[in-house]
Formats: structure tokens, C-alpha cells, sequence
């Protein structure tokens, strides 16, 4: 029987100890009407071996494609021993540290990252982590909705420049508590949204506004201008942002004069596989004076009986299992492998490594550009500053040619199309540091023979 | 209260606390660096002077080694499955096969981006549609999306849609959700994130809900309710049939918590039951890891009439091919929960168990979960343990009440957890549910061997004498973690929650 361990000896005994014929006997309290009468779209157990070869065979169906796309999940070189470590039983199968004392490796860690993301973002507190980057953004309103008591409206401005299934996101986990979503637009040629086109909404009182640097089409905004202008307004900050980006940009708590208020993004560039989608993580980091507010596990350091220091769960006032339909969040187990992934990410990266991460990426993704703007008919949507994506024009429809690519095993980016219609046949495209020149030369060839 | 360890028991106990280790800050040097780690050579790159950042961020500055062997001793301060029996009650800490972790971290599987054409997602996608098909058979529902990313976001999804099948047919008036009050944390913290209000209902002396409370409560206001079966007690709620007409006959819906599906899997369906809805954690009932606090995966099933609301997106599959559908196929769904399909390294996982398991081996799960429960719950018993429902049968789970050893001796819930810390087990669940006083939420799961839980039951039995001859010795426990007993109050009061220099 797999995974169970009871000999037939075993199994007399323990009936014979409860005093019960057979095991069935167990489920008497259950009304017999309910019993199952047996399985039918479960398949038949397989060994370890067989499921090995079904799993292999349908990896192998999938293949893998060079990939030229970003759009919320970034493809980044990860360390041999990330993963090694990261998988070690003692991370991967321990529960949520509630009992401390036999969970210090995991609580210590975390206390590690909670510093870490502090550092990169500016922020003074860091939670454990959120699902991911999406859903840490519809939390992060949710908690200025609970701290803002200037501006208790509800009302958000969020940028039009943003990721399309984050708005939705927002959208799903926000609207039952009554916040109202203003989109604020951005400038058809640069890609920003400039202050102006927050500050039309002068007078709205919003609760939060919302800042993505960099934005969805990978622009660089004045970040400075917008976030006066928000507090200003009585507003508070948030800040999503690309964690790998921080690396060179200025972080969320230098923003204008005061700072943003709460940053969020998706960890996923630090140390998680594509793996299609997930699992990732999402971080929150807030100001000091916000952490009552905060959503998650947080992670304090105190003293043992002995006076030595130790780390546990702490301000769990605001969870559930404690305050139950008055908690600040319903979340309970969060992402917690990942941010051991990333913790050691960013222990073997540095801000050295981390910095020459992001400057090969710019780097590839300008030398991309280049090399496909060189075809005819292609032109780069916008001008300006960005980080390490970018917004490419085509000749002709945007879907045939992203399969013509892959028939080519290239995976050309994401189709803009859809969502943002007045860009045209639009393409958002990545090239981290994991891109070659030999890629970014078969890309420019299979897109000229796509085109073609 | 801090009281010196006898030497004695301390070394029959396991011997020193492990050595503490230093802060990776503490042992980062400046110009110290992991070469190999990142891009050999430097690029210059332009940006605006005033958007780029002007100090390093103060991340560690350590070689690959120091690294390497900072976090294996951490992790080697933990507790966990692969380590220690961990029957962390309501947790379903069961092994979690390797194999799982290897065959879902194939190349191409951790490579494939989300975004990646159909054409190039067979393989995955139908991992994934066959997953939808198995959770659908298992719980007798009609639907599966497999998007939400823990249990609680289950929740969400599942009360989202209850909310959006009562507007849809313009029955606005349903704002109340209904949750015994030995329900999870999370089920009321849910409603309210969903702008319902929360209604308790008691439990009767016998772990059952109150139903004449329940038909006290229902209405035209009623939108559902969240149970738990087996509850959170450990009992099966022997009326459900009950509740579900009662709850049905009023308008409102029925939402499964499936945190304890472990218990009954492939014994009773929870669509048999009458629930609408359901969620289910796969990180407990399909053995995927719990990761030191996630990732989880909390797939939803439904029945017929809020298969429409379904969070997007789900996998079709057209004649030989599976597809994404998203809210052009289901324009009524609550929409998308996650950026993208949620986590769906861990649903691979839990797909890769369940071909592990097969169809008998589903069945066998709550077979064995429920033996183990009940013998150990019988030999807690007969050595004189008193449990909070003498009368029942143990599920997956049961309840040891400490509140006559806390009475006479004033052995707590507590005290028992971090002593048994000593012992070499891991404490189960303390005070949940919140109604029993100094409760013990024990399960052992399938995956224990008898002779873990004798042993078990002797190291409780040696607790509770101990603590007769000197209840400040147990007290003062553990003595053999890296830490002894944390100040819990300190924490919150004076916080720190970062590592500052100086
Ligand atoms: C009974 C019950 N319901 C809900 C949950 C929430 O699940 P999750 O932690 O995956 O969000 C849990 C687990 O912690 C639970 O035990």
C-alpha cells in the first residue's frame, strides 16, 4: 500500500485495542447512504517508475522554448544551491512555524528576508510574504483602506500601464469591500503616465495610488512628481515594482520627499522558476507606522527564558486564527518555500550580483530591440527610459507570428493586443541576462522569416 | 519562571540545546562575493540620474560556502516530516513523496513560462485537466478550478461565488454566512473580506452543530454556511443531511472547508453530502509540501448551478486538445485570483500523488488516517487522558482536554507542547478549537507506523509524570531546542522585526 506502513500484525492489533471488527467499522458514524460506492475517474495506482515515465513523456511534449517573454514572470539564472537547500526535508516538510522552538531555522530565515526585502525596497517592515504579486497588491488596498484615516473613500487611483491580470486580480479581492478603482492613463507615446494624468483627479480625496515602476510596458515614470502629488492629496503611497529592478533604482521609500508608503511586487525574480505561473511569492514592505495594518505572518526577534535570542511569530493580534472576522486578512498559509529560495538568492547574489543581473537585462533587451527594429515594418512603440522590457509594433497581427515563433521554438513575448487595442499589433518583449547573442540573432531571423 | 534544568533529565532527554547560529549580516564582509553566481562582466547602463538608486541595498556579502552552510544549519534547527512525527492536528502532516518534488521540477516543467502558447502546453495542461478530473470524483462535484493558492483563497473563491449566484438571481439580500463557532479562523475572516456578516453557531455537548440553533438563525438573509466534516473537534457531523435541507430549504448554500477532506477521502464525497461548494487543501489531503508556511494550493469544486462562477482560468479540453478558458468561456466567473494559474508547481504535485495513490489508495488514506486516530485516541484513553468527546469515534483527528491536569497540577496545553519538544516529537495543535479548554488536536495521519505512536503516547504519559513530581521542570521546557521557551510578549511589545547594525 503506497506511503502506508501497517503490517497485517499491525492492523489486528489496532482493531483489537480500539475494539472494533475491522476498520470499516470506524466510519459507524457516518450514515450509510453517504458511503462511497467507489471511485471511477481515478485511475488505477501507478509505481514510482511508471509515473516517472508519464511525467518525463509529458515534459518532453512540452519542450522548452527560448524565451523572449517577461509580462510577470522573468527568467533569471538561479544558483545551483537554491534549490538544493531549499529542498532539504527540514525546509520543504516542516509546517508554519508555530511552535518556535523547534522552527528556528525557518523563523531566523525569514527574519533574514523580512531584512533583505526592507533593505532593497527602503522600507523599514517586510511580512513573511503574500501569494503572489497580484494578490499582494489587492492586499496592500485593502490595508491602506484600514489605515488611511485622512481619505476613507475607497477610492484608488491605479495606473492603466499595469498588467492586465493584476487589475483583474484587484478587481476579484477588492470589490466586496467597496474600493472603487479610477484608472489613470498613460501617454500613448512615451508609455507614462505623468503626473498630469494623476493629478486630473485632483480632488477625488483617494484612499491610495497606486505607482508601477516599472510600468507594465516596462517604462521608467517619475516616480518623485507622483508620489508629492499623492500625499498631497491625503493619499497614500503604494509602490509595485520589480524586485530585481531596486538593484539600480531608486527604492519606493526614497520616493519624493516623504516616501511611499507601502511596496509591493512579485518575488519571483529571486529565485523562483517560471514554472508555469507558480508558485511565487508576493512581498509587502510598509512603513513603520503601517505594521498593525499589515496583512501575514510577521517575524519578531526576542529572548529566550535564558535571555538568548530567538525568533517568533509575532503582532498574530491581527491574524486570524486570532481575531477571526476582524483580522486584517484571511490569509493563512502563505508562500513560505519560496522566500526560502529567495533568501538564499539574494544571499548568493548580493547587491553586487543583483545589480550586474539587472544591467545584463537592460542590457539584452536594448540589444533585442535593436536587433528587431532592424526588420522592416517593426518599430519600437515608445521612447524613453525603461527597465528590461519593452513595447514592439509588427507589420500584421500579433498571434500568428508568436506561433510562427514557436514553430521555430521561440517564445516572442506577450500579445498586447487584447488588452491595450489603441497600440496596435502590439508585442511586449524581455531579454534577461539569460539570453544569448546567438538568441537574440535566431529571434531576429525567425521574426524576419515570420514577417516575411 | 526560570528554573535550572535537572542535569540528569537533561541528558536523558536528548543532552544541549543546538548551537545558535550568527545572522548571515553578521558574518557578511564587504567586498565579499559569490563570483560565479552572476554576469562575469560589467555592463554600463543609462538611466536617469534622478531615478536610479544611490546606495547599495544592504544585502549579505558572504562567498558561496558561508552561504551554502548558514542556511543547512538553519534548516537543521527545524522540525519537519522528513525529521519527526509532527501531528500538528488539522494540519495533516503526512509524508510528502519525493518523487512528487522530483518529477514536478523536470526542466521543461520549471522552464515552461506562463504565458507559453497551447501548443507548447500539452503536457502540462493535461497534467492539469486530469487533476480537475480526479479532484471532481473525489468529492462528487460537478467543477474544479484549480487557481486558488492556499485554503483561505479558497474560501474567497468559494464565498465569491455563493455572493455571485445570489446577485445573479437578484436575491440581494443574502449578506450572512454562517460558521460554527468551532470553525477556522479563516472561515469567518473570509466572509468578512467578502462583505458579508458572520453569524457563530454553538456545538452541542456532543461535537455536533446545535441544529435547533441553526434553524433559529436561517432565512431570507442567510447566504450560506462554511462547515468543516469531520469538524475541526475531530467528530463527523452526524446530521449533515439535516443541516443541508435546513440550510437549502432557507435559500442559503453550503461551502465544504476541506481541510479535513483526509479523513474521508474516498470514504464519503462531500457533493454527496449537499455541499454547493468546496475547497480543498491539497497541501494537506494530497501530501503536497507545507514548505516552513506555503506554498499551498486550495482548488475549488462546485456543483452544478456556480460551475458559471468559477475562477478563471480553468482547462478545457476540445476534441484531443486541452485548452485555457478564461472569462470569454465563463463571462459570469468571479474572475481571476491569481496573476496567472495559481500555483501550479504545487497542483503537479498533487497530481503526481494522486497517480501514486491510484484509486485504492485514495480510499486507503482515510482508512489508515482513521485507524491511527482512533488507536492512538484508545490508548490516550486508557492511560488515563481524558478526551473532549469520550462518546465518538475519532476521525482523522480527535481532542485531548488537559483541563483537569491544568486544575490540579496546572499542567497546561502549553506545557505539554514544548515539553514533548524534548521528547523528540513535535507538539500537535494547541488551543484550536478555541471551545475546548487546553485542547490537544491530535492527528497522526496514515503515514505513522505503530510504533511511532506508542512511543508517543509513552513520552506523553512520561510528561504528565513528570509534571506530577515538578510541574517547574516542565514548565521550564524545552530544554534541548536551539532556544528554550521564547518571550512571546516581548516580541510584540518591543518589536524588531529586521536586523539593524550597531
Ligand atoms: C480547518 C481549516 N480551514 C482552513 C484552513 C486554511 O487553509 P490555508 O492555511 O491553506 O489557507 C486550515 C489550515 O490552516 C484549516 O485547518
Amino acid at each position: 500500500m503506497p506511503f502506508i506502513p501497517h503490517t497485517e500484525t499491525d492492523i489486528r492489533e489496532m482493531l483489537a485495542v480500539i475494539g472494533a471488527p475491522n476498520t470499516d467499522a470506524l466510519f459507524s458514524e457516518i450514515p450509510a447512504e453517504l458511503r462511497c460506492k467507489g471511485l471511477k475517474q481515478v485511475p488505477p495506482g501507478l509505481a514510482e517508475m511508471d509515473v516517472s515515465r508519464l511525467m518525463r513523456a509529458r515534459a518532453a511534449t512540452d519542450g522548452t522554448l527560448i524565451n523572449f517573454c517577461g509580462a510577470g514572470a522573468y527568467e533569471h539564472h538561479i544558483p545551483a544551491a537554491v534549490w538544493e537547500i531549499t529542498t532539504r526535508g527540514e525546509f520543504y516538510s516542516a509546517y508554519t512555524p508555530y511552535q518556535a522552538e523547534a522552527s528556528q531555522g525557518t523563523l531566523q530565515l525569514l527574519y533574514e528576508y523580512q531584512t533583505m526585502m526592507c533593505a532593497l525596497t527602503g522600507m523599514e517592515v517586510s511580512n513573511a510574504s503574500m501569494y503572489d504579486g497580484a494578490s499582494a497588491l489587492a492586499e496592500s488596498l485593502l490595508m491602506a483602506v484600514r489605515a488611511n484615516a485622512v481619505n476613507a473613500s475607497g477610492k484608488v487611483l491605479l495606473p492603466q500601464a499595469l498588467h492586465p491580470y493584476y487589475r483583474e486580480v484587484v478587481q476579484a479581492v477588492t470589490h466586496a469591500q467597496g474600493l472603487r478603482m479610477t484608472p489613470v492613463p498613460y501617454d500613448v507615446h512615451s508609455g507614462t503616465t505623468a503626473v498630469e494624468a494623476y493629478s486630473q483627479f485632483y480632488g477625488i480625496a483617494p484612499t491610495a495610488v497606486v505607482i508601477a515602476q516599472p510600468n507594465f510596458f516596462g517604462r521608467l515614470e517619475d516616480v518623485d512628481a507622483i508620489t508629492d502629488w499623492a500625499h498631497a492629496q491625503g493619499a497614500l503611497v503604494v509602490a509595485l515594482v520589480n524586485p530585481v529592478s531596486l538593484a539600480l533604482l531608486k527604492p519606493p521609500g526614497e520616493w519624493g520627499a516623504k516616501g511611499a508608503d507601502i511596496c509591493v511586487g512579485d518575488g519571483q525574480p529571486l529565485g523562483a522558476p517560471l514554472s508555469s505561473g507558480g508558485p511565487y511569492f508576493g512581498f509587502l514592505t510598509a512603513k513603520q507606522a503601517l505594521v498593525r495594518q499589515m496583512p501575514g505572518r510577521i517575524i519578531g526577534r526576542t529572548v529566550d527564558l535564558d535571555g538568548r535570542p530567538g525568533y517568533a511569530l509575532t503582532l498574530q493580534a491581527r491574524e486570524q486564527h486570532i481575531r477571526r472576522s476582524k483580522a486584517t486578512s484571511n490569509i493563512c498559509t502563505n508562500q513560505g518555500l519560496l522566500v526560502t529560495a529567495a533568501t538564499i538568492h539574494m544571499s548568493l547574489l548580493g547587491a553586487d550580483g543583483l545589480e550586474r543581473v539587472a544591467a545584463h537585462s537592460m542590457h539584452n533587451t536594448a540589444a533585442l530591440i535593436t536587433a528587431l527594429t532592424a526588420i522592416k515594418g517593426v518599430e519600437a512603440v515608445f521612447s524613453g527610459s525603461g527597465f528590461h522590457e519593452a513595447v514592439l509594433r509588427l507589420p500584421k497581427a500579433v498571434a500568428p507570428v508568436l506561433e510562427a515563433l514557436a514553430a521555430q521554438n521561440i517564445l516572442g513575448g506577450f500579445d498586447l493586443s487584447r488588452h491595450f487595442p489603441e497600440l496596435g499589433h502590439a508585442l511586449l518583449v524581455c531579454a534577461t541576462e539569460t539570453r544569448s547573442a546567438d538568441d537574440i540573432a535566431a529571434y531576429a531571423a525567425a521574426l524576419r522569416a515570420a514577417l516575411a | 519562571m526560570s528554573l535550572a534544568p535537572d542535569p540528569i533529565k537533561r541528558a536523558l532527554n536528548g543532552g544541549a540545546p543546538a548551537a545558535a547560529e550568527p545572522l548571515i549580516f553578521e558574518v557578511s564582509r564587504p567586498g565579499r562575493r559569490a563570483v560565479a553566481q552572476s554576469p562575469l562582466a560589467t555592463v554600463a547602463v543609462a538611466l536617469p540620474a534622478a531615478l536610479k538608486r544611490k546606495t547599495p541595498a544592504a544585502l549579505p556579502q558572504v562567498s558561496e560556502l558561508q552561504a551554502v552552510r548558514h542556511f543547512t544549519r538553519l534548516s537543521q534547527l527545524n522540525f519537519s516530516i522528513d525529521t519527526h512525527f509532527y501531528p500538528l492536528g488539522s494540519c495533516t502532516m503526512k509524508y510528502n513523496p519525493r518523487a512528487c518534488n522530483t518529477l514536478a521540477m523536470l526542466p521543461q516543467f520549471l522552464g515552461r513560462h506562463p504565458l507559453a502558447p497551447e501548443s507548447h502546453s500539452q503536457g502540462f495542461l493535461a497534467c492539469m485537466y486530469e487533476l480537475q478530473e480526479i479532484l471532481k470524483d473525489v468529492t462528487g462535484m460537478a467543477g474544479v478550478s484549480l487557481t486558488p493558492m492556499a485554503g483561505a483563497q479558497g474560501e474567497f473563491a468559494g464565498v465569491a461565488m455563493i455572493r455571485a449566484y445570489h446577485q445573479a438571481r437578484k436575491d440581494e439580500a443574502r449578506t450572512e454566512i454562517l460558521v460554527p463557532d468551532a470553525a477556522h479562523g479563516t472561515n469567518p475572516a473570509t466572509a468578512t473580506m467578502l462583505g458579508m456578516k458572520v453569524r457563530e453557531i454553538p456545538t452541542d455537548a456532543q461535537g455536533d452543530v446545535d441544529v435547533e440553533a441553526l434553524k433559529a438563525v436561517v432565512g431570507p438573509q442567510t447566504a450560506g454556511i462554511m462547515l468543516t466534516n469531520p469538524s475541526t473537534l475531530g467528530v463527523f457531523e452526524r446530521n449533515i443531511k439535516l443541516i443541508a435541507q435546513i440550510v437549502h430549504e432557507a435559500g442559503g448554500l453550503l461551502y465544504y472547508d476541506g481541510a479535513n477532506l483526509n479523513a474521508i477521502l474516498g470514504e464519503v464525497r462531500p457533493g454527496d453530502m449537499g455541499f454547493d461548494v468546496i475547497h480543498m487543501n491539497l497541501h494537506k489531503t494530497f501530501s503536497t509540501p507545507h514548505g516552513g508556511g506555503g506554498p499551498g494550493a486550495g482548488a475549488v469544486g462546485v456543483s452544478e448551478r456556480l460551475r458559471p462562477f468559477m475562477p478563471i482560468p480553468v482547462v478545457g479540453k476540445a476534441g484531443d486538445a486541452y485548452k485555457w478558458l478564461d472569462e470569454r468561456d465563463l463571462p459570469q466567473s468571479i474572475g481571476r485570483l491569481s496573476t496567472f494559474m495559481g500555483n501550479a508547481g504545487v497542483l503537479l504535485r498533487a497530481y503526481i500523488y494522486a497517480r501514486l495513490l491510484g484509486r485504492e489508495g485514495m480510499h486507503r488514506v482515510a482508512e489508515f488516517a482513521t485507524l491511527n486516530a482512533n488507536y492512538l485516541q484508545t490508548r490516550l484513553r486508557e492511560r488515563g487522558f481524558d478526551l473532549a468527546f469520550p462518546t465518538r469515534r475519532a476521525s482523522h483527528e480527535f481532542i485531548v482536554t488537559l483541563k483537569r491536569q491544568k486544575q490540579a497540577i496546572d499542567l497546561t496545553a502549553t506545557d505539554i507542547a514544548k515539553r514533548l519538544l524534548d521528547y523528540g516529537f513535535h507538539a500537535p495543535t494547541v488551543y484550536f478549537p478555541l471551545l475546548v479548554p487546553e485542547c490537544l488536536l491530535i492527528e497522526p495521519t496514515e503515514t505513522e507506523d505503530k510504533e511511532t505512536l506508542d512511543s508517543f503516547v509513552e513520552a506523553l504519559c512520561a510528561i504528565w509524570e513528570e509534571a506530577k513530581q515538578d510541574i517547574a521542570f516542565v514548565k521550564g521546557a524545552p530544554y534541548t531546542m536551539p532556544v528554550r521557551r521564547l518571550d512571546d510578549v516581548r516580541a510584540a511589545r518591543q518589536l524588531n522585526l529586521r536586523y539593524q547594525p550597531g
